[in-house]
This record gives C-alpha cells, sequence and structure tokens, in this order.
C-alpha cells in the first residue's frame, strides 16, 4: 500500500521529466483574522475562567494583596470546603450542598418528565396518523417563542391552585412545559427519519402504539436520547428563574442558594468561596458533557434496511 | 372486511422489499414481536419461532441482531417474521429484488417451497418475469395499475390475452410484425412484410372470425423456431435469412437474422450455434400451432 502510492507519488511528480515541488500550504491574511478572533473569543472565556478557578484556591491573605492573575502561593481547598459545608445562604449556614441535592432531586422529575412527554408526542405526531398534526406543530412552535417572564405569574397561581407551589414537582412540571415545544420537535424530527417500512411492520405485527413505542422505537432512540439528556441536563442545573419563582423557600435550586450566598454577604467578602461554590455549581453539567459524549452512538438503524 | 378493520386484524403477513427488520431486536426479537398482536402463551410462541426458525434455516442465527446478518439471512428472517403468524393470506413485496442473482435463484426455489409445503395463499409481487414464472400457481400481469391478464403461467405464456402480456413475458422479446390476413380458398395466410415469406395461419385458434384485409400484429417467439429442419410439428413458414449477429449464453443463444430493415430474433440450440457465421444464409422454420395474433387497433389477442 505505502509502496504503490510512494510510486504513485513519485509518478505523479515527474510528469515531463520536470519534478514538480509540492505545493507549501502557507498562512495567509484571512486566517491569521480568523485565528486572531477565535483567540480572542477563547480568551473572554478563558481569562475569567482562570481568574475563578486560582482565586478558589487562594488564602483570604492572598487576596487581599489584590493580585487576581497571580497563582496560589499556598494551595488550599478551604474556600471550597467552605463553600460545600459552612457557607451562609439567608439563615441557614450549610453550604452550597443543601442546594445540590435539592437540584438533583429537580433534575430527575424535570428529566423523565419532559423526555416523556416530548418524545411520546414528537413519536405520535411523526409516525402516526395524527389529526391536526400541523397545526398542533405550528403552535408548539409558536409557543416556544413566547417569554417565560409574560407568563410566570400566571404559572405560580396555577401551579398554586394544583398545591405543588414550592415543590420540586412544581419545577419540575414546568420544566417539562416549557422544553415541551423544542424537545417535541427535535423528536419528531428524529423519528420521522425512521424507515416507513419499519413502522408499518409494526403495525402490521402487532397494531399498539404504546407496544411499538416501547419495544421498537424507543431504543431506537438512543443517540437522540443522548443529545436531549445533554440540552435538559444543562438547561434544568443551570436555571435560576424558574427555581428562584416555583421554588418557594423549601425547594430551591443550586444556583438559587448561590445566589443567596454571594449577595447576602456581609462584611469581609470572601472571594474564595464564592469562587468556589460558582465552580461547585458549575461542575455537574460538565461532567455530563465529558460523560455523555461517550456515548454517542452511530448507525442506529444499521441492518433494519438493505444498503 | 370491515373498512376500518386495522391491519393486525386482517389476517396478513407482509414480507417488505426492504425486509423492515427491528434493528435493536435480535432475530428470536424480531420473529416473537410478529406474534405480538395474537395473545398467544409462551409455550406457543417458542414452538413457532423454532418452528420458522427450523424451516428456513437461521436456528445459528437467532440471538443476533439484524445488521450482523447477511442479505440472504435478513430475507429470511423477514419471512420468518411473516410465517410465525399462521396467516391465511401471506403478502411478498418484491422480497429478492436486493438480493445477487445467485441468491435470488436460492431464495426463489426455497419460497417456492415453502409455498407448496404451508399450502396458503401468498400474493407475491414482483417485477421479474422469471420468479412469477417459476413461482406462481396463477399471475396477473399489470399494466400502470390496471389488470392485463390473469392466469396460470402455461397461459400467459402460450396464449397472452394482449400485446403487452405477450411483449412482457419471455425471456427473449417476441418478434412481433404487423400485416394483413387473406383468406384464399380454406387457409388463412398472412405475409411478412420486409421479406415477402408467407406464414400459413390456418392452424390458429381464433377467437374472432378472420376476415381478408384485416390488419393484425403477429407475434414470434423466438424460442418456437427451429433451425435448417421442422422440429416437429407443421412448418407453417420459412425464413431463410442472412445472420446480422448471435448472442450466446452458454448453453443456448439467439441469433438476429436481418430483415430487410428489421431484425429477427431466433432461438438457436447448443448444438446448432457453433455453425453460425455472420452473414451465412440461416433457415429458421415457424411451427404452425405457435403463432400469436393481435388486433393491430385494440392490441388485443384474436
Amino acid at each position: 500500500m505505502n509502496a504503490v502510492s510512494a510510486y504513485e507519488t513519485s509518478a505523479a511528480a515527474r510528469i515531463g521529466g520536470r519534478v514538480y515541488p509540492r505545493r507549501r500550504r502557507r498562512i495567509k491574511g484571512a486566517s491569521i483574522a480568523v485565528l486572531v478572533f477565535l483567540a480572542m473569543c477563547a480568551a473572554f472565556i478563558s481569562i475569567p475562567l482562570y481568574v475563578v478557578i486560582v482565586t478558589s484556591f487562594k488564602t483570604m491573605d492572598q487576596i487581599a494583596l489584590g493580585e487576581v492573575f497571580s497563582l496560589p502561593t499556598t494551595w488550599t481547598f478551604e474556600g471550597w470546603w467552605k463553600a460545600w459545608a459552612e457557607v451562609c445562604s439567608g439563615m441557614t449556614c450549610e453550604g452550597v450542598r443543601h442546594g445540590f441535592f435539592i437540584s438533583l432531586a429537580i433534575l430527575f422529575p424535570s428529566l423523565f418528565l419532559s423526555i416523556a412527554l416530548a418524545s411520546v408526542t414528537g413519536y405520535a405526531l411523526a409516525l402516526w396518523n395524527v389529526r391536526w398534526a400541523g397545526p398542533f406543530l405550528f403552535v408548539l412552535f409558536m409557543c416556544a417563542f413566547v417569554p417565560f417572564q409574560i407568563i410566570m405569574i400566571p404559572l405560580v397561581a396555577l401551579t398554586a391552585s394544583l398545591g405543588i407551589y414550592g415543590t420540586i414537582w412544581a419545577i419540575a412540571v414546568i420544566h417539562a412545559v416549557l422544553a415541551m415545544p423544542l424537545l417535541t420537535l427535535i423528536f419528531r424530527n428524529f423519528y420521522k427519519d425512521v424507515p416507513p417500512e419499519i413502522i408499518n411492520a409494526a403495525i402490521m405485527d402487532s397494531g399498539s402504539f404504546w407496544r411499538i413505542f416501547a419495544e421498537i422505537i424507543l431504543p431506537m432512540s438512543g443517540n437522540i436520547m443522548i443529545v436531549v439528556l445533554i440540552l435538559m441536563i444543562t438547561s434544568v442545573w443551570n436555571d435560576f428563574l424558574i427555581g428562584l419563582t416555583f421554588g418557594g423557600m423549601g425547594a430551591q435550586p443550586m444556583t438559587v442558594i448561590l445566589a443567596n450566598t454571594v449577595i447576602t454577604e456581609r462584611g469581609e467578602v470572601h472571594y474564595n468561596v464564592d469562587m468556589a461554590a460558582a465552580l461547585l455549581t458549575a461542575i455537574p453539567p460538565l461532567v455530563v458533557y465529558f460523560g455523555l459524549g461517550k456515548f454517542f452512538v452511530q448507525g442506529i438503524t444499521a441492518g433494519a434496511i438493505k444498503g | 372486511m370491515s373498512p376500518i378493520s386495522i391491519p393486525r386484524d386482517r389476517g396478513l403477513a407482509m414480507v417488505f422489499q426492504s425486509y423492515a427488520l427491528y434493528p435493536t431486536k435480535t432475530v428470536r426479537g424480531n420473529l416473537k414481536f410478529g406474534l405480538s398482536a395474537q395473545r398467544l402463551d409462551r409455550g406457543e410462541i417458542e414452538r413457532r419461532v423454532a418452528w420458522a426458525a427450523q424451516l428456513l434455516r437461521i436456528e445459528p442465527l437467532l440471538d443476533r441482531r439484524p445488521a450482523q446478518l447477511s442479505g440472504g439471512q435478513r430475507q429470511r428472517v423477514a419471512i420468518g417474521r411473516a410465517l410465525v403468524k399462521n396467516v391465511d393470506v401471506f403478502l411478498f413485496d418484491e422480497p429478492l429484488s436486493n438480493l445477487d442473482a445467485k441468491l435470488r435463484t436460492e431464495m426463489r426455489l426455497e419460497i417456492k417451497k415453502l409455498h407448496h409445503d404451508l399450502k396458503k395463499t401468498v400474493v407475491y409481487v414482483t417485477h421479474d418475469q422469471v420468479e412469477a414464472m417459476t413461482m406462481a400457481t396463477r399471475i396477473a400481469v399489470m399494466d400502470g395499475g390496471v389488470i392485463q391478464q390473469i392466469g396460470t403461467p402455461d397461459e400467459i405464456y402460450e396464449r397472452p390475452a394482449n400485446l403487452f402480456v405477450a411483449r412482457f413475458v419471455g425471456s427473449q422479446p417476441m418478434n412481433v410484425f404487423e400485416t394483413t390476413i387473406d383468406l384464399t380458398g380454406n387457409r388463412v395466410v398472412a405475409t411478412h412484410r420486409s421479406t415477402g415469406v408467407e406464414m400459413d395461419l390456418s392452424d390458429y385458434s381464433f377467437i374472432r372470425q378472420p376476415a381478408t384485409g384485416m390488419k393484425v400484429l403477429v407475434g414470434l417467439r423466438p424460442e418456437h423456431f427451429s433451425i435448417g429442419r421442422p422440429n416437429g410439428g407443421k412448418p407453417a413458414a420459412i425464413f431463410d435469412l442472412p445472420l446480422r449477429y448471435s448472442e450466446k449464453t452458454g448453453s443456448d443463444g439467439t441469433a438476429f437474422l436481418a430483415a430487410a430493415d428489421e431484425l429477427l430474433a431466433v432461438h438457436v440450440d447448443h448444438s446448432q450455434i457453433g455453425a453460425l457465421r455472420d452473414g451465412a444464409s440461416v433457415r429458421a422454420i415457424f411451427p404452425a400451432d405457435r403463432f400469436n395474433l393481435f388486433d393491430a387497433e385494440t392490441r388485443s389477442r384474436i
């Protein structure tokens, strides 16, 4: 293989007895501009991130010197520990740890509700003859453009009348409902590409809406589930407004606790603790990215259809 | 059947052209899912899956997924998924069209055997006339969604109802040319225009009474010609024409004879094909009982 290609290259290079040197790729002006632009974009993210990370490991004494870019002289986890377990948010002094577990408790029902709702709706719209499917999808899509802020107060009244206001269920339901337009669209478009013969065969074999969904369609949805999971975990975990509005006093997620911690601090501002708390809050979605990214699997329908 | 009956209750099983196997299920899972509409106990399901697997020789593949199977194996699984249902009517939608020629010939025989053993009705859609001729008990030839003729393979081949069927069936297409019927005494004759050869149609069983001056299309199947000497049967037309070129297919071949501006395709036996020389004159004899006549206007059999 190598010998052959080497032979071909040398033959090609010596056409007509002349040797044509391989053209060298040069960095042109345009690509320099692009590189500078990209470097600036990266710097905008990475420089503040660097400051946050180094500050979280510094002692308060070093922070008092004001050299924000310097590395910690003595690396300490004191700020991290305080942020996790001791820092005060309003009246309670349990650290952001308390919020972490509430966020987890919000995350799972939110994920389950939103994905269950959207995948079944998408499946019905894509693969079954649903009357008014087109207009329904259009209306659903329009709902995606309604700003959350303008329906917030009616939703508070609604959850209160359902008796779930101030619980994780209120937050989970609101997440599921607000995510539904986008997720339904994603699922519908994914299921549109399921070969029609498969669904026809399944309808002839079983005919049961739920059974086809559970046994045929759901196992084929691996790819899209990962995409939706990453999307939803990030948005649910990073959400502040829904948690603040619907969590009441008892079900405030980590982001709300973090904000309370930073905002309500009195006297000396513990920058290392604040930075560590912010990082602790930001880490879980990152873990999800790196963890789930590996499971992007290709060719989930391989072998179902010839070719 | 009421118009609202849903597909699973129609007592049908279908084999799709693309197989449409469930990609995430094993072969066993695929076969079992075929039974999910029928409420059967576990033992019966196992028994049927085992029976179909044994019949189609896919037992070693039961725990594989479709992606791990070859085309022919997927084909068998797709048939198996229909078989386990034990219904009265099977629908096959061009099931062999995705297979290569050799495998297609093998599977054709398999399906034919299966049909013979099961004694169930199979509606089999195909574009391949060889499949149709070899497998069918009855063929419906369709053109543009309209049924042209329904009959046994022999009827379709021997007595095509119209020109479309006549041209469609037969591996080497039928020679067709237009001519006029002449009644002389008690004989019915027609002349091959470009060569002037007279054809005796007296033995043809006319559906309609022939009349002088009637415009007809005469169809001569290449395989009914005999070369040199008449091969049994009464000779009705004798063509002495130069050979333009010939095609050999190993066991036999086709000679294309130059008849003025058109070509006359003639089937040649293995023993004679070696003697053919381009440009040399060949005597092709057509027997009296093998003509196909069609109305020049309506193109249907007369």
